[in-house]
């Protein structure tokens, strides 16, 4: 670009960037769009042709979903897997966060590299020898024992986007604090606590998402408690189709929620997490 | 009656020998300012006295109380950060009463004594703002509050004034000194702000590479440095130097001249304030190099010998560049070094 | 508490937890794919590379991340670079492109077989606008191609959203002076975007493409929601090791397998794009 452009060329290049946008914006939504027309159809409708590009509202597929034996069950097993992870990798993943931002300490090399070592592996496949570990332990086929394996998946994220939100409250306020007659604790509680909640809560809503999502592990160590995903990828070849469909909608609902509720920190989290 | 006392307080980071050896005795309601350029150790030592920092060995004691062992919050001792530290979760008022509530005071006696320093400081109108709707003097403002509020025997301050414009900056500067002289506390005051420390100070502590070079009144550290890096660092244009060979019974060879020093065999530096000179009839010899008037004075930069010179000359002087001119020192302000030592000789 | 054990008292959780539920268990894993009939052997890794599936599934697997990797940094690039010099609707903007992060991969699935199954939205598109008459199967053994395009296309809009994120992280590290020096001297868009965006977007690029590259790896549901057995894949192999044959032996081995190609590709990006000492932003 030697010359200034005319003012031609730049409506054209204007023209180009808004359409890009709204195509790429289409991209994401036209899909999940249509999932929810197939959920929001008759069971028959699901499955007839062509399909209707609106919503019929008919609630009989996630009616059926809903009656499905053993969904409900799956429905709450997912629940209650998410939020013992999210409690947990956020229990245990916070205080670590927390001494890498604020502390040098011999091995702190050796631990993050152990943490970067965990996102650079397959993990769902320790599934497998988990298996046997909680037979052994009589941890099978429980809704701890799942949430341990989803919390280790969890925790490296948990260590990361803690460390880079506690390393975003400047250590003055910590020692002023100090000085003001608080102990570590007390200041911890009082000053850095109230400030960094909300990013907790993001990372906590995080960890919640992974378990949520997660389909190896779970269906590898649930036989009877299923979750939600293994349930349905259990059921994949053999649930008629509209179940299918009403099960992925419900899946993807929570998502869509928790990503608007932690959008403002997804950036800040990778910022610093990245280096 | 708190009198500070450092006693052979050293700090190491890994193998980096932040401070070396300090001793220092600060007296009872002494401003004390601990002055130097960045790296030179003030920090370290004002965060040792406050407890954020523990040194690698040696002792502190406030009031007669060994103290290097106790948390922060037990050595009676409040700090002024140098980003302010205002917690912006909390109102102005919650922010200066912390340390009260700490101290789980009751709330009559916590608002009794928020508003009285809140009014020493100026900032009664601000006590239900947070501090991201206050301007950074306010903020600084808010922090000092915060610290007087908690009454205590000393108070520190780590270069409070840095972050402010310099016209808030001498202002906040006048005050800070008024209110603390009314509060009865010691003070230690890092800066590398040489006027500040000059203006502030009742005692400067002049650090370099992580030692005090020279502690004493403001004036003494200006006439009478104890060392080269002193003579170098305090005063704006610093003092020149010229090198000097003797040439008998206390008598000393300066480009050329001869002026009357200390009765020695060493090879010395001879040393001169650019105000301490005037043009006359005989003395050094400089050529102008550059002429910079600064209003009340002129400042000229000319050539000695071959060296740089400096000379803060009377603003009617005329004088362009390349001009030669006679400067005569002062002879009472006269100065002498030892190259080896760097320390100053009588 | 001394401020010297503080930090180990504080990690300790963290490492007893990997420890018991990461280390323990990986040692467990590669313990088992070395051992059949009580000793020492590769025999579990001769079965699994010896079977007929396995090479196609390597290919598959590789085929797909091969795909889908490229396309998603491009695309990830180009969105962070729109967002980072939008003025209007940014957050808005950025939301729906994120929105597939929360997304699982199985969801992901269901959600494109709502469009390539056989009276999906793809047929209903194609009948509209009056290309064909009646509806086809498209995800049978027939059309391994379709199949194939299915899942990449799912795996594209799936997970080029954590790209994103990490990319839109990253450019809005690099301070704006360089971008305004540049184009002081003369430099064109294009040219910012060569000589500053991607040399600065290194360490980022480099966290977005060894996440993206091990998960692509990984790849299970999605592949499991619209192929099924029609496209073999290197986790459903190890899935189906465990669950269908019952051989934890090999269900370790094909375990190391994809852990040893991860580390490769996780190797050879890091050397890549390896960002020189102190020339950091």
């Amino acid at each position: 670009m030697t010359a200034v452009a005319t003012p031609d060329a730049r409506k054209a290049g204007r023209w180009l960037y808004v359409t890009s946008v709204v195509l790429l914006c289409a991209w994401v939504i036209v899909p999940l769009y249509f999932l929810l027309i197939n959920t929001l159809s008759a069971p028959e409708d699901v499955q007839s042709y062509p399909k209707a590009f609106f919503p019929a509202f008919d609630m009989g597929s996630l009616s059926f979903f809903v009656t499905f034996n053993g969904m409900i069950d799956a429905l709450l097993n997912s629940i209650m897997v998410a939020g013992l992870t999210m409690i947990l990798s956020i229990a245990i993943g916070a205080p670590a966060g927390y001494a890498l931002s604020r502390f040098d300490f011999r091995g702190k090399e050796l631990f993050r590299l152990l943490i970067l070592l965990t996102r650079a592996f397959p993990l769902p496949l320790l599934a497998l020898p988990l298996a046997v570990m909680f037979i052994r332990t009589g941890l099978d086929d429980t809704i701890i024992g799942l949430a341990l394996v989803h919390t280790t998946l969890a925790i490296p994220f948990a260590v990361l986007i803690t460390f880079s939100l506690f390393s975003g409250i400047p250590m003055e306020l910590e020692e002023a604090a100090w000085t003001l007659g608080c102990t570590r604790l007390t200041a911890f509680t009082k000053v850095v606590l109230p400030l960094i909640l909300p990013g907790i809560a993001a990372s906590a809503i995080f960890a919640f998402v992974i378990s949520w999502n997660e389909v190896f592990a779970a269906a590898v160590l649930t036989i009877e408690n299923r979750t939600l995903t293994a349930f349905l990828l259990v059921k994949l070849s053999e649930a008629p189709i509209h179940l299918k469909f009403a099960g992925g909608f419900i899946l993807v609902l929570p998502a869509l929620i928790f990503i608007f509720a932690v959008r403002k920190y997804l950036f800040a989290m990778w910022g610093i997490a990245n280096r | 009656m708190a009198e500070i006392q450092i006693k052979n307080v050293a700090k190491k980071f890994g193998e980096y020998q932040a401070l070396h050896d300090i001793n220092l005795t600060i007296s009872d309601r002494e401003f004390m300012v601990l002055l130097g350029a960045s790296g030179c150790g003030k920090t370290t030592l004002l965060r040792i006295i406050c407890g954020l920092e523990t040194a690698t060995t040696g002792e502190v004691w406030i009031g007669g109380r060994r103290v290097d062992h106790l948390p922060p919050k037990d050595r009676g001792i409040a700090m002024v950060f140098q980003n302010y530290a205002v917690f912006p979760h909390l109102t102005v008022f919650e922010n200066i009463g912390f340390g009260l509530r700490m101290q789980k005071l009751p709330n009559d006696e916590v608002t009794r004594r928020v508003e009285r320093v809140a009014e020493l400081m100026h900032i009664e109108m601000l006590l239900k703002r947070y501090s991201g709707e206050l301007s950074g003097g306010q903020r600084q403002r808010v922090a000092v509050a915060r610290a007087l509020a908690m009454e205590p025997d000393v108070i520190l301050m780590d270069e409070p004034l840095s972050n402010l414009d310099a016209l808030l900056r001498m202002e906040m500067r006048a005050e800070l000194k008024g209110v603390l002289a009314e509060s009865n506390t010691t003070a230690v005051y890092v800066t590398h702000d040489q006027v500040e420390a000059m203006s502030m100070a009742d005692r400067i502590s002049v650090m370099h590479k992580g030692k005090i070079v020279q502690a004493a009144s403001p004036i003494e550290v200006y006439r009478n440095p104890a060392a080269e890096f002193v003579a170098g660092f305090i005063g704006n244009p610093p003092m020149n130097f010229l090198p000097a060979t003797a040439t008998g019974n206390g008598q000393w060879r300066v480009a050329g001249q001869t002026f009357d020093g200390p009765d020695t065999e060493k090879t010395l530096k001879f040393a001169i304030r650019p105000e301490d000179m005037a043009p006359a009839d005989t003395g050094l010899v400089a050529i102008a190099k550059v002429i910079e008037p600064l209003g009340a004075h002129l400042l000229v930069t000319c050539d000695v010998d071959g060296g740089m010179f400096r000379a803060v000359l009377d603003s009617d002087t005329t004088v362009k560049a390349g001009d030669r001119l006679t400067l005569a020192p002062q002879p009472d302000r006269v100065r002498w070094f030892d190259p080896e030592t760097t320390l100053a000789v009588a | 508490m001394n401020a010297r054990f503080l930090p180990y008292v504080l990690i300790a959780p963290v490492t007893f937890f990997l420890c018991v539920f990461f280390l323990y268990p990986f040692v467990l894993v590669a313990n088992q794919a070395f051992t059949a009939d009580g000793g020492y052997t590769m025999e579990n890794f001769r079965e699994v590379v010896s079977d007929w599936k396995f090479p196609i599934s390597l290919q598959n697997t590789l085929l797909l991340a091969a795909a889908v990797v490229p396309v998603q940094l491009a695309l990830a690039l180009l969105m962070a670079t729109m967002v980072n010099r939008m003025q209007k609707g940014r957050d808005l903007i950025l939301y729906v492109w994120t929105i597939p992060l929360g997304i699982s991969d199985l969801a992901a699935g269901i959600i494109w077989l709502a469009i390539f199954e056989q009276s999906g939205f793809l047929n209903s598109m194609l009948d509209a606008v009056g290309v064909i008459d009646k509806p086809a199967n498209l995800l049978t053994y027939q059309n391994p191609w379709i199949v194939f395009l299915a899942i990449a296309l799912a795996e594209i809009w799936r997970a080029t959203a954590i790209m994103l994120v990490i990319l839109v992280a990253g450019i809005g590290l690099i301070p704006k002076e360089y971008y305004e020096a540049a184009e002081v001297f003369g430099a064109s868009k294009w040219k910012q975007f060569l000589r500053i965006t991607l040399p600065l977007l290194r360490p980022s690029l480099q966290t977005a493409l060894v996440l993206r590259v091990i998960l692509a790896f990984e790849i299970f549901a999605v592949v499991a929601a619209l192929g099924g057995t029609l496209f073999p894949v290197l986790m459903s192999e190890t899935y189906a090791y465990q669950f269908d044959l019952l051989n934890s032996g090999a269900a370790a081995a094909m375990a190391l397998i994809i852990l040893g190609i991860s580390i490769a590709a996780t190797l050879v990006i890091l050397r890549a794009l390896r960002v020189p000492k102190g020339a950091t932003i």
